[in-house]
Formats: C-alpha cells, sequence, structure tokens
C-alpha cells in the first residue's frame, strides 16, 4: 500500500498555516489559557527565530519533499494500520493498531527529528541538543544528525540511563554525546532543564529538537504538526479499511503528549471522535510515585510552558514517577491542558501493572511487544465501554526492545518457560 | 522614594549588588546575610527565591536552591523572615525568582506583600515582557515595586529599548548568553557593555552573571553602573564552616572591591 501524503482531504497538516480554531494555537502561541514562551532573555532570539520562520519553512515546497521523501522512504511511512483480530475480539470491538513502533528506530519519535533536523539545516545550525526520557527521542534525535552529520548532544536524566541502556549504546553508536543530568529525580524534566541550559550557553550555532509538544511556543505547534501525519495516515488508512475515514475512539499514551497530538491532530475538530489520553499513574494515582498530571496538577509553568504542572503550595515542581521512563513527567503539552480543560479530550490514568499487563497481553495476543510507554493506552481498552460497531485505533508510539530488562523482572509466571 | 532610585540618584558608579539564596545555607540564615551585607557597604542586595527547577542557573545557585528547598525555605517563610526587615536594613532590597513561585502564591498577593515589607524591585527571568505588560506593570507601578528586565549580547536594539521602556530601577545587562556562575574573561565583552552605555537609555544598567573577583567586577564597571556578583558568593558561603557569615562576608566583599577603591 502507498500513501500519497497529498491526497485527498487531508493532505498534511504542515503545509497549512494554523486555521483559527479553537484547538489551534493562536498567534501569541496559546491554546486557550495555556502555552506561551516563559523563557529567559538569553533564549529570545533563538525561539523568536524559529516562532517568525518556522511556518514558512514548513511550507516550501522542497522542505515538504524532503520531509515526506525521507517520511517514505528512510522511516518507513506509512506505518501500517493494523486490524489486531485477537485484541477485537477480546475487547468486543475492532480495534486497529497505528503500527508507529515499525518505524526506523522503533517509535513516532522520528517524524519530529526529521522535522527538526531539516528545519535547523535551513536556520543554519551545526549543533543539536535534546533531551531524552526513555531514549527513543535521543535515538532518533542521533539518528537524523548521522543522517545529517551533525554534532549531536542528548542529555538523559542518570536514572534514565540505567533504564533503557540498550537506548544509551544505540546513541552512543550513532555518534552522540550523551550527557547525564544528574538533578532532581535524574529522570526527564531535568534533562530538559540541563537541554535548555545548554541553549542558553550556545545560542550561536545550537538548535534544540524537543522531543514532545511542550516548550516555549513554537515548539507544542511545531512537533505537533510534525507528528500530524499519523492522524493523517489514520483517517486515510481507515477510509480504505472500513469505508469511513472516522474512528469512533482514538487512544494515545501521553508523557509530553506527542503522539497523542499527532494521532488526535485531524481528528479535533470532528466531535464524534473520541479522543482519550493516557497518562501513567505510576503506583497509583494518590501514592504520591505518579505522573498523572491532570489529576494532580494545576496551571503553572515548566520548561518555558504555561501548562498543568504537578508542583507543591509553594510553586516548587514535584518529583514525578512512573516505571516507563517516556511518561515520567511531571507537566503535559499545552495543547493536552487545553483539550483536557475544554473536555474535548478524555484523560485517563493507567497504572505500572496496568500497563505491563496490557504489555503482556498485546505480546500474547497479537505477537507485538510494546513501548512501556504504548502500554499504557492499551491498558485502558478494558474501561471503555465498547460495542461491536466501534472503531477503534489505539497509537503503537513503540516497540519494545528497550524495555525488555523491565519486562523480565515483571515476567508473570505463565510466560516463563521452564529449563 | 523607591530605595533603588535613591542609590543611583547618589551613586552611578561601581554599585555592588549581591544575590544569595534564600535559605541558604542555614534556613533562617536570610537577616543575618542582609546584615552582614549592609555592614560590609554593600549597595544592593538581590534575595534569590529558591526553585526547584531554575532554568537560568548554574550549577552553583542550582546546588544552593536545592539545599534551601530541603532545609524548608518557601516564599511564604521568606516574607514572614523579612516581616520587619526594614527595622535594620536600610539598602535597597530586590526579589529574584521564577515566575511559577509568585503566580502560585498570586501575582497581586506577592506585589502586597513585597510592598509592605519594603522590596524595592523584581527580577523573573521567565517572565515575558508581555505578560508583565498586561499582568503586572500597573500592578508594580502602583506600589511602587520596580521590575528588572535581563538583556543579553544577543538582545536586538529595539528590544532593548523595548525592555528597557518596561523597566524601572535599573537594567540588567547579562554579560554574555549563559546561565549563572560561568566564569569568564569579561575584556572581550566591553564593547557590548559600551555599546548599552551609548545607547543612552532610560535606567542605569547593572552587568550580571560570571562576576567572581576584583578583575572581572572592575570590567563590568567599565562602562556600566554596577555589577551583580551571585555564583561566586555563594561558593564563599558554602564554605563557612564555623557559621561566621559576617566575617566570611566581609573578606569576600572586600575581595571584590578593593582593587576598585584605589583605582576610582
Ligand atoms: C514509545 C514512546 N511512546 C510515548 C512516549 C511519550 O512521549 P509523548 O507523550 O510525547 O508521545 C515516548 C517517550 O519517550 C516513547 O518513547
Amino acid at each position: 500500500m502507498s500513501i500519497e501524503y497529498r491526497v485527498g482531504g487531508i493532505a498534511p497538516s504542515i503545509l497549512r498555516l494554523a486555521k483559527p480554531g479553537q484547538y489551534q494555537v493562536d498567534e501569541k502561541g496559546y491554546y486557550g489559557q495555556f502555552g506561551g514562551a516563559f523563557i529567559p532573555e538569553m533564549l529570545y532570539r533563538n525561539v523568536a527565530e524559529l516562532r517568525e520562520k518556522y511556518l514558512t519553512i514548513m511550507q516550501e515546497p522542497e522542505f515538504q519533499r524532503e520531509f515526506t521523501q525521507l517520511l517514505r522512504d528512510y522511516v518507513g511511512r506509512p506505518s501500517p494500520l493494523y486490524l489486531a483480530r485477537r485484541l477485537s475480539e477480546k475487547y468486543g470491538a475492532q480495534i486497529f493498531l497505528k503500527r508507529e513502533d515499525l518505524n526506523h528506530t522503533g517509535a513516532h519519535k522520528i517524524n519530529n527529528t526529521i522535522g527538526q533536523i531539516l528545519l535547523a539545516q535551513r536556520l543554519g545550525k551545526k549543533r543539536i541538543i535534546a533531551e531524552t526520557g526513555a531514549g527513543q527521542h535521543g535515538v532518533a534525535t542521533a539518528t537524523v544528525c548521522a543522517l545529517m552529520g551533525m554534532e549531536c548532544v542528548v542529555y538523559m536524566g542518570e536514572l534514565d540511563m540505567q533504564r533503557q541502556a540498550p537506548n544509551v549504546a544505540r546513541m552512543r553508536m550513532l555518534g552522540a554525546q550523551v550527557i547525564p543530568a544528574m538533578s532532581g529525580s535524574r529522570t526527564l524534566k531535568d534533562a530538559t532543564n540541563e537541554a535548555i541550559r545548554d541553549w542558553v550557553n550556545h545560542p550561536e550555532d545550537t538548535h534544540y529538537i524537543i522531543g514532545s509538544v511542550v516548550g516555549p511556543h513554537p515548539y507544542p505547534d511545531m512537533v505537533a504538526r510534525f507528528q500530524s501525519v499519523i492522524s493523517a495516515e489514520i483517517r486515510q488508512q481507515l477510509l480504505e479499511k472500513t469505508g469511513s475515514e472516522l474512528p469512533t475512539h482514538v487512544l494515545a499514551c501521553v508523557g509530553g503528549g506527542s503522539n497523542a497530538a499527532g494521532a488526535f491532530y485531524h481528528f479535533l475538530d470532528h466531535i464524534s471522535v473520541q479522543l482519550i489520553a493516557v497518562e501513567a499513574a505510576g503506583e497509583g494515582i494518590n501514592s504520591g510515585r505518579s505522573a498523572a498530571t491532570t489529576v494532580l496538577g494545576r496551571p503553572g509553568v515548566i520548561h518555558g510552558s504555561k501548562t498543568l504542572l504537578m508542583q507543591t503550595d509553594d510553586g516548587q515542581i514535584i518529583e514525578p514517577y512512573s516505571l516507563s521512563a517516556g511518561l515520567d513527567y511531571p507537566g503535559i503539552g499545552p495543547l493536552h491542558a487545553h483539550l483536557h480543560q475544554t473536555g474535548r479530550a478524555t484523560y485517563l490514568q493507567a497504572t505500572d501493572q496496568e500497563a505491563l499487563d496490557a504489555a503482556f497481553e498485546l505480546t500474547q495476543l497479537e505477537g507485538i511487544i510494546p513501548a512501556l510507554e504504548s502500554a499504557h493506552a492499551l491498558a485502558k481498552l478494558k474501561d471503555l465501554e465498547l460495542k461491536p460497531e466501534h472503531v477503534v485505533v489505539v497509537c503503537l508510539s513503540g516497540r519494545g526492545d528497550k524495555d525488555m530488562d523491565t519486562y523480565l523482572r515483571y515476567l508473570p509466571k505463565e510466560f516463563r518457560t521452564e529449563i | 522614594m523607591n530605595r533603588i532610585d535613591e542609590l543611583f540618584a547618589r551613586k552611578q558608579k561601581n554599585v555592588l549588588t549581591i544575590y544569595f539564596t534564600a535559605g541558604f545555607p542555614q534556613l533562617h540564615d536570610t537577616r543575618r546575610i542582609l546584615k552582614a551585607l549592609q555592614d560590609a557597604e554593600v549597595d544592593m542586595v538581590e534575595i534569590g527565591i529558591p526553585f526547584s527547577d531554575p532554568l537560568a542557573d548554574g550549577p552553583v545557585i542550582q546546588q544552593s536552591s536545592k539545599q534551601a528547598l530541603d532545609n524548608g525555605m518557601s516564599l511564604r517563610l521568606l516574607f514572614n523572615q523579612l516581616r520587619d526587615v526594614r527595622r535594620e536594613i536600610h539598602i535597597p532590597l530586590i526579589l529574584f525568582g521564577y515566575v511559577n513561585v509568585v503566580m502560585q502564591f498570586g501575582i497581586e498577593r506577592f506585589l502586597d506583600t513585597c510592598a509592605e515589607i519594603g522590596i524595592d524591585g523584581l527580577i523573573l527571568p521567565d517572565l515575558p515582557l508581555d505578560e508583565f505588560t498586561h499582568e503586572m506593570a500597573s500592578l508594580c507601578a502602583d506600589r511602587q515595586v520596580h521590575f528588572s528586565f535581563l538583556i543579553t549580547p544577543e538582545t536586538s536594539e529595539p528590544r532593548i529599548r523595548a525592555l528597557d521602556e518596561a523597566s524601572s530601577g535599573f537594567l540588567y545587562v547579562v554579560s554574555s548568553s549563559s546561565t549563572t556562575g560561568k566564569r569568564k574573561d569579561l575584556s572581550a565583552m566591553q564593547p557590548y557593555f559600551q555599546r548599552i552605555q551609548q545607547m543612552q537609555l532610560k535606567n542605569p544598567f547593572l552587568v550580571g552573571f560570571g562576576i567572581h573577583d576584583s578583575m572581572s567586577f572592575q570590567q563590568a564597571c567599565q562602562y556600566s553602573n554596577g555589577a551583580v556578583v551571585g555564583s561566586a558568593y555563594i561558593r564563599a558561603l558554602q564554605e563557612v564552616h564555623d557559621r561566621n557569615v559576617e566575617r566570611v562576608t566581609r573578606d569576600f566583599v572586600a575581595y571584590i572591591l578593593q582593587p576598585i577603591r584605589s583605582t576610582f
């Protein structure tokens, strides 16, 4: 099957200027009350340059050509939309998996890094920095840097370097320098702090490839546009498979929210489509070890953006927790804060255990080992009151290779083969 | 009259401002440090409100913020410590903090408390100009609390003018694009400081970030009205093993100022 990105009513979103809709960013960089660019002056010039140029660059025919060509020939897009038969039987609905796990490097993250590296080249940048949690964004960034021959520095929480060790090795083999973030809980938030500080110290030649729909405007909008290819393809693939472009439900996990933003993007204005985002509840929402931002958070400022944020009464950011390094973040992107506040999307929470169970279930039923992050989305199928006529798309944001250590540690008895 | 304005009316050169993080090294050192700085004849003090994720700060101030928070510091407690500070401290006081902490406290309540206590100025490095103009400018003006924006070598001239226009008290000139605490040779930055001086801005300007000894202080002051020292003082405080904050402060200020006194 080949998908021509420019066909039909779903030409790639990045071609279009944001149409003023209630779920699009406004000219000041806000989604409703959330967003903005709360950055120190040291970052102003770089962020302003990006804000002034990103839409123009993204609409250049040459950019479009290179972007779509790389997505097709290098990433392997379109990613399949797979009707998961046994999973569908089990939950009594038609369940499709959007196979972002089959992308080159194993997750949706590369859709964004391809876009941003092309942008960085056009901005004349020589050096790339990134933060990473699960390491998928770090790998995707190191990959495009190798591809384009650019210097790459990735910040990663020291704890995450331990729990996602295979990805650290991959980044290093790809030529990236991986710098451990030692502050705070030594996870994604702290890695992002260090990446931002690096950018403060290198204002001339460096572009910061943020890995999710977080950060100061225009990052959330830019990353959402690059990831919107996910829902553009879903619509076209559903049309071919079911005769309708619109599913009844779209599910995706939310760390910062980029795979969810991409999976929701072209459905935002179609209110018949239920958008369901799943956050990490860690050991339980009220256990004190959780990353359930929409439940535990209040409006605040993190990493340059006003959004929902887990914090103390004094405004100190709370160290989040999730077994999954990619969801272990105390905020969510401002688009999600807005979708939550307006009720356009529903935010559910899955615990570590629910995610593990869902990962083992998918493996058993479909022969697909999902990333622990993606397993959070799968984990909520059981809570949806599904009916046979429902068409559910789950964004399988990544594959589970990086999580094998964790999976083996929690392997249920029935999986243990006798020696 | 705001004490910052009084200061600059009286003194236009070599104004020494020192930054420290509230709640560091010990939770209740705030008043003692302020007194020590005043006794050492520092011109103005920037009190840092600790924040869990200080993006503009290098390792030294990050560490002091973390320790302060671990000690139990909060904005509420800081305000309590400062309640009757004006009985003994007469030099201008500035609060330096990140916008989230202020937002959670409530902007209006924050400014009311600042005015009550006698805080003269504010620096919130991650508050955008637009937000300031719409949310804070008139509230600050009503209470005669000044607000200083940062500029860097990357800030364009029209933007410098806009930030100067929105600022009051003084403009904060970041010595080079960096986080706090990077020691650097400022001789290469002289054309930048000179350019700012020649712009004839509305506000006096202070140079900060990376000022750590008498040499860098002198270089920072050549074209400016003065300089801000932060991380270097925090480092000195880290080394106060006998808890003699007074002696350390006196020695530190003498170390920063000495050649200046003979040169100018
Ligand atoms: C496979 C996978 N899914 C999801 C995420 C979470 O990021 P986001 O919420 O931006 O999609 C990550 C982050 O590392 C990831 O690796």
